[in-house]
């Protein structure tokens, strides 16, 4: 159709920059330090699968809570008052202007042995719980995070579903329950998808949340990439590791679609 | 709608130029660019001097200051290129790495006077042997900081392998700082790049892992302030700073030894303004701005004549100042082949992340795998039924 | 199931909101320790208003996160609109890349753009090319996916038939596309466009690498503090952050209110005026 065009700009600008750093990756990841062709850096990252597939499985986990926690709210701020909605729905966002850094921060401090809520725990005469430094602490530092970026799809999608379509699954007698999983679920479908690929792709490399709230020494992949860059000097390394990082995101984010039964077709969207 | 979407940008764009138009024309002097680390310089906060602005007003010349959070980051950066900067102030083993790849220009001391007042025992050190490219802006030492009420006085690294004070204790998150601690228990060189050293020392921090309540940086002072932990080592400039706020908290120089390190000025290749930098390092070192500045900051000065403009009390601190016999047991980080960091940054992960159960998640991912691809090929199979019904149906 | 729902809802809107209020309170703190309360005091106000520096910071990042979210929705509803009229592999190509810069590690991405802007430095000679430019272009690259991705399901879900309808009624195509596709798309343009002005505002890894020694934001100075404790100035000017957007939103919300009341009362009037065929 005509207005193929319109995405000209975009892929001119995506190959100016995001192909070509792309590239930079590759070269990085089958050079050495001096610039020698090798493949020692794709042979170390053995020894990085398992913390690989713990980000992986960390990341899968926050996005299924994301989405369970996620769609009532949409739905609910979808049948809100049409006025109020605009307001819910920035209410959603404005906790992610602020910075990332200080909100982590927050967290640790309402969650640690001596912090804010064992402190409360013990003032009523309650035992103090193990809060931190466990996975659940990191699976939580990610929903908060990434919590937004769930709602936001589930709603722009939620709220524009034809009222019609469900009064006429109630008109043919469906109960309210046959009408949510009938009608509204496999309608929200393209919000589910965008949602899940918005918190699983960003949650996977993320990095420092660990640091902060996981137990000691628990490292995502994120934090390893980050470390190569930094600490280790092994730009070449971190490179290679992030490239498998992309391909093992490019495989979940792939099945994920062609479970939603996407793969264009019937032109639903992402992939 | 659209109208409200308006009016909000509107005064977006009002919020964002109102502080961007009053921008400070480039005075007689020039600019610099200064780059240091995140909170290392007194800023005014509290009362103390604005160095920045206090150098600004002395030379007409103008600062463009920015940070950097470790000294790897700072050489990525550089490395990188596309920014040119005049002054930077890494660490010592950093200062090593950059002579070493020559990366800094050397200074011209004409220009920088005030170098006559810095120390005898800070000059020539072993990262710049003959004194061409740095002056040092503060000094510290590492050791150990606990609190009374929980840890019987500690006089050796090896407290921090103690089951009494399991979960309590604390450890660097950075792999030179951790090895140190190992290097001078084992008593192996802090220097050292064999890899039989790094393999016994890594075990040793195996060891310790299990007592350990988390690896940290920053946020060692929250954690020792509030007794969430008892006994952590670090640095000795931050002890003081953690002492304000808990004074149930006591510091140790331990008998093995510790790591004692500058951090110093430097010029980068490829500067734009060299007498500007050296003007700014120049000042530095004037006694009584480096007094008010480390006072500030809680670190020690490299130039004695300074201590006379700081708290009296700080000055003569033995935690800041150890006397000669206690400075004697100090040793200097050096910088470390690329080759040697990346097997003791390799060894440092393992010790991390090792002891979680790596199989559980290989058979976990495994099986996610399979289930996902019997998943994709049911759902397909479906789709194809379901597709070839539709077609007959409409046939 | 309704009051199931609401009541669900209001907890997610605690949880969100527990750190910010925590944050909040941290600023009126004598201490800096943000678990443990020393008493109320207003004189950390009184530092951030003292420090002009941390002021223009956050100016630098709302200026680069204003521009890099416009351009970004606007390049990116263009793209999403393409992209929705391509078929089969071209378009599953195109969505592989608009993944990438989600994907790749922030360190990744920061490290390889900064090789690719001093390249062309070099190139160009121009001596230090990193700075508001190379921070604008970087941010614009990340925030681009989270508009198309939140444009797409708008798009998919709109009756295809409607451009045409219009079309056929005799509008421009581009009267078409901002009488029918926009006002179909736009609560997806709209989310698109916060959320990379959000990503955009807080930024610190990417911008760390592409900017140079005379521009910086504010997250990359805060992410710096690693020698000392936060200090509770920084908590006092997020408080102040937050008060303003709150305030700016409750605002609007007033604005369309009575814009929609007004409106109403116009088609009210209208149709008394002239009775419906």
């Amino acid at each position: 159709m005509k207005s193929r065009w319109l995405s000209g700009p975009y892929i001119l600008w995506m190959a100016l920059f995001t192909l070509i750093p792309l590239g930079i990756v590759v070269y990085f990841a089958f050079t050495d330090g001096a610039g020698g062709f090798t493949l020692a850096n794709l042979a170390r990252l053995g020894d990085y699968l398992p913390i690989l597939l713990r980000s992986a499985w960390m990341s899968l986990v926050a996005s299924a809570v994301c989405l369970l926690i996620g769609y009532p709210v949409a739905y609910r701020i979808a049948h809100a008052k049409p006025s109020r909605q605009k307001f819910y729905y920035l209410l959603v966002m404005l906790p992610m202007c602020m910075s990332f850094l200080l909100r982590t921060l927050a967290w640790v401090a309402l969650l640690e042995d001596t912090g804010i809520l064992n402190n409360l725990l013990r003032a009523i005469g309650l035992t103090p719980l193990p809060l931190i430094r466990n996975s659940g602490a990191v699976i939580l530092g990610m929903v908060y995070n990434y919590l937004p970026y769930m709602i936001m799809p589930l709603y722009t999608v939620l709220v524009k579903l034809d009222p019609r379509l469900i009064e006429a699954a109630q008109d043919l007698g469906c109960t309210p329950r046959q009408v949510f999983t009938k009608v509204t679920l496999p309608l929200s479908v393209p919000g589910i998808v965008s949602g899940l690929t918005m918190v699983f792709v960003p949650a996977v490399s993320t990095f420092y949340i660990t640091q902060k709230l996981g137990s000691p020494g628990s490292v995502l992949i994120g934090d390893v990439i980050e470390s190569q860059f930094k600490a280790a000097y092994n730009p070449n390394l971190g490179a290679a590791i992030s490239l498998v990082l992309m391909a093992l995101v490019f495989l979940c984010v792939g099945l994920m679609n062609r479970f939603s039964g996407s793969d264009g077709e019937e032109g639903v969207a992402t992939l | 709608m659209k109208k409200s979407f308006r009016i909000l940008a509107v005064l977006l764009l009002a919020a964002v130029l109102l502080p961007a138009v009053p921008a400070r024309a480039a005075e007689a002097g020039g600019s610099i660019n200064v780059y240091n680390w995140g909170q290392y310089i007194s800023d005014g906060t509290g009362g103390t001097l604005d160095v920045i602005a206090a150098f600004e007003e002395a030379t007409g010349i103008q600062v463009n200051y920015t940070t950097y959070d470790t000294n790897e980051t700072m050489y990525t950066k550089l490395k990188t290129g596309g920014s040119s900067y005049d002054v930077i102030i890494p660490s010592d083993y950093m200062i090593g790495r950059l002579i070493a790849e020559d990366m800094l220009e050397p200074l011209n001391f004409d220009n920088i006077p005030n170098y006559q007042y810095v120390d005898e025992s800070f000059r020539n050190q072993a990262y710049d042997p003959d004194n061409t490219y740095s002056v040092p802006y503060t000094w510290g030492t590492v050791g150990i900081i606990y609190n009374t009420k929980y840890v019987d006085e500690v006089t050796s690294w090896e407290a921090l392998w103690d089951e009494a004070y399991a979960d309590k204790i604390l450890m660097f998150d950075n792999n030179r700082d951790a090895f140190a601690i190992a290097q001078l228990l084992l008593g192996h060189s802090l220097n050292t790049e064999d890899q039989a050293d790094f393999e016994a020392e890594a075990d040793l921090l195996r060891e310790q892992k299990p007592l350990v309540q988390q690896y940290v940086m920053d946020q060692i002072f929250s954690k020792m302030e509030r007794e969430e932990a008892w006994i952590a080592p670090y640095y000795a400039g931050d002890y003081l700073t953690m002492y304000a706020e808990n004074d149930a908290l006591a510091f140790s120089h331990p008998e093995e030894g510790f790591n004692l390190f500058i951090d110093a000025m430097c010029i980068p290749k490829g500067c734009t303004n060299k007498a500007g930098a050296e003007a700014f390092i120049n000042f530095l070192c004037d006694p009584e701005i480096s007094g008010q500045n480390l006072d500030a900051l809680g670190y020690s000065t490299p130039i004695s004549a300074a201590k006379e403009y700081m708290d009296p009390e700080t000055a003569a601190s033995p935690v800041a100042y150890p006397d000669e016999a206690t400075l004697a047991r100090g040793q200097a980080f050096s910088a470390l082949s690329n080759d040697a960091t990346q097997r003791m940054d390799a060894l440092w992960l393992d010790v991390k992340t090792g002891g979680s159960n790596t199989t559980v998640y290989l058979v976990a991912g495994a099986a996610a795998v399979v289930v996902l691809v019997a998943l994709l090929v049911f759902l397909q199979a479906r789709r194809k039924r379901r597709k070839a019904r539709r077609g007959s149906s409409r046939a | 199931m309704r009051r199931f729902t609401k009541i669900f809802t209001v907890l997610v809107f605690i949880f969100l909101y527990i750190p910010m209020i925590l944050l909040v309170v941290s600023s009126f703190n004598r201490g800096s320790d943000m678990a443990v309360w020393q008493g109320f005091t207003f004189s950390q106000y009184g530092e951030l208003f003292r420090d002009d520096s941390l002021l223009r910071l956050l100016g630098n990042s709302v200026l680069v996160a204003v521009l890099s979210s416009l351009a970004a929705t606007v390049l990116g509803t263009a793209a999403a609109l393409g992209i929705h009229n391509m078929r089969g592999r071209m378009r599953r190509l195109v969505m592989q890349v608009t993944n990438i810069p989600m994907t790749n590690p922030e360190i990744v991405t920061g490290v390889s753009l900064a090789l690719l802007f001093a390249f062309v430095g070099t190139v160009l000679k121009i001596h230090s090319i990193l700075g508001f430019w190379t921070l604008l272009i970087a941010h614009i690259t990340f925030n681009l996916p989270y508009v198309i991705l939140s444009v797409m399901p708008k798009l998919s879900q709109m009756d295809p038939d409607l451009a045409e309808a219009a079309l056929d009624l005799g509008c421009t195509p581009f009267q078409a596309f901002t009488k029918v596709v926009l006002h179909e798309i736009l609560p997806g343009v709209v989310s698109g466009a916060l959320m990379a002005f959000t990503m955009s505002l807080d930024d610190f890894v990417i911008s760390y690498f592409v900017t140079g020694s005379t521009f910086v934001t504010l997250p990359v100075e805060i992410y710096n503090y690693t020698k000392k404790p936060i200090q509770p100035k920084i908590y006092a000017l997020f408080t102040l952050m937050f008060a303003v957007i709150l305030l700016l939103m409750v605002v609007m919300n007033l604005l369309q209110a009575r814009d929609s009341k007004a409106r109403r009362a116009r088609t009210r009037l209208n149709q008394r005026r002239e009775p419906s065929p």
